[in-house]
């Protein structure tokens, strides 16, 4: 049992109570009906269409989130623009962060 | 000959010996190299094992390098250290029970796709182990610049292994310019100190500093330290070696990566909490906990949008040591603010605890990510798909990786991470909620992966990756769910002896000066 701060984290109960929880939810898995017809059932119903096959409809990794980096278009222009790949911009980085820490330390010392 | 007492020089000793006798070896005998390369580093793992237990129970290891007497730190005539010391606390402990079982378990990966110019691989590889268990060994500044010049120069040539892909010189190059540069400031800075105070000692000039104050040459020091250890520990924004390098590493040297860059994050600790001390100032923590922030926003936010999956993971280890860095920054803002106990030693416990679990987690989902590159040759996630239904093994292990990486119950980032969470808030309840929120970003970066690579139908029929490559992924994974199951037990028996050296930084600096 680890203690922290706001209290205890117990790994060894979270595991038993999520086992206990498959076990129920097995349980009421099994209260289901029974004529459910395994290959018919499951197709989606595309107004008539024919299914187009898994291969050409699996989203791809690009697409993945699409909308969320679509939305944050602006700052993510930006960063690509900042992970140039050139080495000069990472020596800048370094430096510039080096010369902010090195003006706060000398000013707030000073003030 | 006690060889007890001669373990630090022998831990650092025995790979240093391997990595010139493997060329050697590699003329004759393929299976030879291997082999004295495997038993060099598991030999070097036992006596690591030796020396962390001998400190844990009795308390900081000292080794006189070339002296009669191993344990006498100044001589009679002297005031001060003058030969190189190697000094062990709970914190140098811990890092090299991590450095070494790493080394070894990237070591057994990579037996399995390092065909050509294994010679060479072998020696670079093994002098990066010595250069990281020289920079966690070392008591000496100097001696800690030319173990970051030896780590840094031969994981730049292991970057750089697979060189028909122009990227992976290209990555080197620019590790190796960002490196120097960051040895150049360590550099600078000792010479600073040294002109001060004519030591190299990390604990006599710690000592030093203690009785004379903060002068404004320290601080330039200080500055120069914190800058380039940030920046090689991988702290955005100066992270940006840490895509190319570890996306473009064999799967193996990323995972060596991992734990070099932990020793820089070492380095940055020793000077933080050892050689400044109480006389910080209270922009150090502040500065730690910003880069932290920084370092997780812009982590999880940049793995988002890749489509490499090893650069994938790469941001997300950025993220990883973001987490590290704010814990480590609030710990050191209780220190200084004499709060050890409110909040400090738990955001420090987190903070170390998370070092472990990031090398593990990040470390076996580069591992899978090497696996999968090696056997489909292929690292775009628009490429690949269906992979679970040929490596059935891999993808239970890459689960295993994502889950303990985003923080999932019961695994152990889960554990180090809460008490991150909690003592941050104590200090602030904005970062905590930035970081919760980060952590599930990066549940979604790695559903992202495990979508794009295991799930969906089957493209083309693959192999599972072979058997060392899965006894070495297995391994990680075993470590991932007992530390997660026991994270009480580890953090008694190996994180506090590490967070008590940094909170009682005195008994270090009392053991070399007496």
């Amino acid at each position: 049992m680890l203690r922290t701060i706001g209290g205890y984290w117990d790994p060894v109960v979270w595991v038993v109570a999520f086992i206990v929880i498959l076990i129920i939810a097995y349980m009421v898995r099994a209260f289901g009906r029974r004529e459910y017809k395994k290959g018919e059932q499951i197709k989606p119903f595309l107004s008539g269409v024919e299914e187009p096959s898994k291969e050409k409809v699996h989203v791809r990794g690009g697409n993945i989130y699409w909308g969320f980096i679509e939305a944050l278009r602006g700052y993510y222009d930006y960063m690509k623009k900042m992970h140039s790949g050139m080495v000069n911009d990472y020596v800048a980085w370094f430096v510039g962060v080096a010369a902010i820490i090195f003006v706060v330390m000398f000013v707030v010392v000073m003030i | 000959m006690n060889w007890m007492e001669h373990l630090p020089a022998l831990i650092i000793a025995t790979p240093l010996l391997a990595a010139f006798i493997t060329p050697l070896i590699d003329k004759i005998s393929k299976k030879a190299r291997n082999a004295i390369v495997f038993i060099a580093l598991a030999a070097t793992f036992i006596l690591s094992i030796f020396l962390v237990r001998d400190v844990f129970e009795n308390g900081i290891r000292i080794y006189v390098m070339g002296a009669s007497n191993p344990t006498k730190t100044i001589p009679i005539q002297a005031a001060v250290p003058i030969r190189i010391v190697l000094e062990i606390d709970g914190l140098a402990a811990f890092m090299i029970l991590i450095s070494t079982l790493i080394a070894l378990v990237a070591l057994i990966f990579s037996f399995s796709h390092i065909k050509e110019r294994g010679g060479k691989f072998y020696t670079l590889f093994l002098l990066t182990v010595v250069g990281m268990l020289g920079m966690e060994l070392t008591g000496d500044l100097f001696n800690l610049f030319v173990f970051l010049e030896i780590a840094s120069i031969a994981s730049a040539a292991l970057i750089a292994y697979e060189f028909k892909r122009e990227s992976t010189t290209e990555a080197a190059i620019k590790y190796i310019v960002i490196s120097s540069l960051a040895a150049l400031f360590v550099l600078f800075a000792i010479g600073l100190l040294y002109g001060e105070y004519d030591l190299l000692n990390m604990a006599a000039i710690a000592k030093a500093i203690e009785i004379t104050g903060l002068s404004n040459i320290d601080k330039i020091a200080l500055i120069l330290f914190f800058a380039a250890f940030a920046m090689k520990a991988g702290a955005a924004p100066m992270h940006m070696w840490m895509p190319d390098a570890y996306g473009e590493a064999p799967g193996a040297i990323s995972l060596v990566l991992i734990a070099v860059t932990q020793a820089s994050l070492y380095a940055m600790l020793r000077v933080c909490f050892t050689i400044y001390a109480n006389s910080l100032h209270i922009i150090i923590p502040a500065a730690i906990i910003i880069l932290g922030l920084i370092s997780i926003f812009i982590g999880v936010t940049m793995a988002l949008i890749q489509d490499d999956v090893k650069r994938l993971i790469a941001y997300a280890a950025v993220a990883e040591v973001g987490y590290i860095l704010l814990a480590i920054g609030v710990g050191l803002y209780g220190v200084l603010n004499n709060e050890v106990e409110a909040y400090a030693r738990k955001a420090l416990q987190g903070g170390i605890f998370h070092i472990f679990n990031d090398v593990l987690d990040i470390g076996l989902l580069f591992l899978v990510a090497g696996g999968i590159i090696y056997i489909t040759k292929e690292r775009n996630l628009n490429k690949l798909g269906g992979l679970a239904h040929s490596m059935k093994y891999t993808s239970l292990l890459f689960l295993i990786g994502l889950a303990a990486v985003a923080g999932l119950p019961p695994m152990n980032g889960f554990a180090s991470k809460i008490m991150i969470y909690e003592s941050v808030y104590k200090v602030s309840p904005i970062l905590s909620i930035i970081a919760i929120l980060a952590s599930i970003i990066m549940l979604a970066i790695f559903v992202k992966i495990f979508h794009s690579v295991f799930t969906g139908p089957k493209i083309e029929e693959h192999k599972e990756v072979p058997k060392l490559m899965l006894v070495s992924m297995i391994i990680l994974a075993a470590l991932i769910i007992i530390f997660g199951l026991f994270p009480d037990l580890i953090i008694k028996n190996v994180v506090d002896p590490a967070v008590n050296s940094l909170i009682e930084n005195a008994a270090y600096i009392a053991r070399v000066m007496g």
